[in-house]
């Protein structure tokens, strides 16, 4: 196994990760990290399989697809965490209702 | 030369699995402010994974935008979602600016957890059997590279081949801006904030160092790692830093010159492709002669919008004239 499959593999593990947080978790910032999270998945997909070219240059329409993305990326961003604050002033809370919370703390 | 290879193959397995942890711990960190420190790391980390996959372009992307810009857009959200919040008393606030919000997380959810083995798994199956060597579509940018009037590949297929990509993105950035004019509206009046001294200088020392390399990425774009979009980030970083230094738009600058300087980039570009439409009869098809300046044109206009966007998106709304007494 080469190093772009394994950085794709990264790549396919940032997604499910992303994924996962962004259905359990309740906190609207942090879905909004989980979706940051899981276009990261995404673009180290594209790039590191962009790189199966051996020694030559990568190819570098992947590359440019990805530029675009992160752009995309932190436009989608912010538009999403002014909505968050907006739903904040005016419903007070930032949590969509979710199923039934219990109160574990997770430790960093 | 296997040691090497053994070598670099351990240091990338490393840096996967410490990509992995990262977003991991990020996700489930109870304390929504450590968790965007941890994402700005992530973001750098990301840096580091591009280089290693031979994609500069991409790493300064990341590493402008990915983790810097959107690390301070996060924080500065989290910051109003806390001065908000009418529960808590203000003296708390005062006296704990990044006070600790204990999150409701939850016991492991099995079905999901489940289901996305399952994608994942499938995901990797299919990445698995793609073909080991597969030269996509670099034969064909090395062959065109001549015609396109920059001799960095990156630009050349952002600016000339897939022109109409960064066409859309600006329109997307302009869309994503309205919308957040449209959703709230700030005051913005100049005032000098109790700055500390730290700040104060930094900024005074950082503000004509990064316009210059602003400048010096944007030039650079043509035939090196660069371009209009890291260029515009780096601008944007100093529109922050001026913000977070307690500087405000002229008033006199608020309305229409901020509304041009940011509909500046999209509308050359449209204008440009209709030109060319009518010209070349093909949307955004440069004559190559000219086409190193018309790219070099473009993408100077197209970093300040961005940079005045990405600014604009920060400061969160839409500005609002200050009421003058009559």
């Amino acid at each position: 196994m080469n190093a772009a499959f394994l950085y794709a593999l990264v790549g396919v593990g940032l997604l499910a990760l992303g994924l996962y947080a962004l259905i359990v978790y309740a906190h609207l910032l942090r879905k909004i990290l989980a979706i940051n999270i899981m276009g990261s998945g995404v673009f180290l997909v594209l790039v590191a399989l962009a790189r199966r070219t051996g020694e030559a240059v990568p190819d570098v329409v992947p590359h440019a697809m990805v530029i675009t993305g992160i752009v995309v990326a932190i436009s989608a961003t912010a538009l999403a965490l002014a909505l968050m604050l907006k739903l904040a002033a005016v419903a007070s809370e930032v949590e969509l209702p979710a199923a039934q919370d219990k109160d574990r703390r997770n430790e960093c | 030369m296997e040691t090497v290879m053994l070598l670099a193959l351990m240091f990338d397995a490393v840096l996967g699995l410490g990509l992995l942890w990262l977003a991991w711990r990020l996700l489930a960190c109870a304390d929504l402010f450590k968790a965007i420190v941890l994402f700005v790391a992530f973001g750098l980390l990301m840096a580091l994974a591009w280089v290693r996959l031979d994609a500069p372009d991409v790493a300064l992307a990341e590493a402008a935008i990915g983790a810097g810009l959107t690390g301070a857009l996060l924080l500065s959200s989290l910051a109003r979602l806390h001065s908000d919040d009418p529960d808590e008393i203000t003296a708390e606030k005062t006296a704990q600016p990044h006070k600790k919000v204990v999150l409701k997380s939850q016991s492991p959810q099995w079905l999901p957890i489940a289901a996305l083995l399952l994608v994942a798994s499938g995901l990797s199956y299919t990445i698995l059997s793609l073909p080991p060597h597969a030269p996509g579509l670099s034969a064909e940018v090395a062959a065109q590279l001549e015609t396109s009037g920059v001799s960095n590949p990156v630009t050349a297929v952002l600016l000339n081949f897939r022109g109409y990509d960064t066409l859309l993105e600006m329109v997307v950035l302009l869309i994503a801006l309205l919308g957040v004019w449209s959703l709230s509206s700030i005051t913005l009046h100049s005032e000098m904030a109790p700055v500390s001294i730290v700040l104060d200088t930094f900024s005074r020392l950082l503000t004509p160092v990064l316009i210059l390399v602003a400048a010096y990425l944007l030039w650079v774009g043509g035939h090196a790692p660069g371009g209009a979009f890291q260029a515009g980030s780096v601008l944007a970083a100093v529109g922050v830093l001026l913000l977070l230094f307690g500087w405000r738009l002229p008033a006199n600058l608020q309305s229409w010159p901020l509304r041009l300087m940011l509909i500046a980039g999209p509308g050359a570009f449209v204008i440009l492709a209709v030109i060319t439409l009518l010209s070349e009869g093909q949307l955004l098809k440069y004559p190559p002669l000219q086409a190193g300046t018309l790219i070099l044109i473009i993408e100077a206009v197209a970093t300040l919008s961005i940079g005045t966007t990405l600014v604009a998106l920060f400061s969160g709304g839409r500005p609002l004239e200050e009421k003058r007494h009559p």
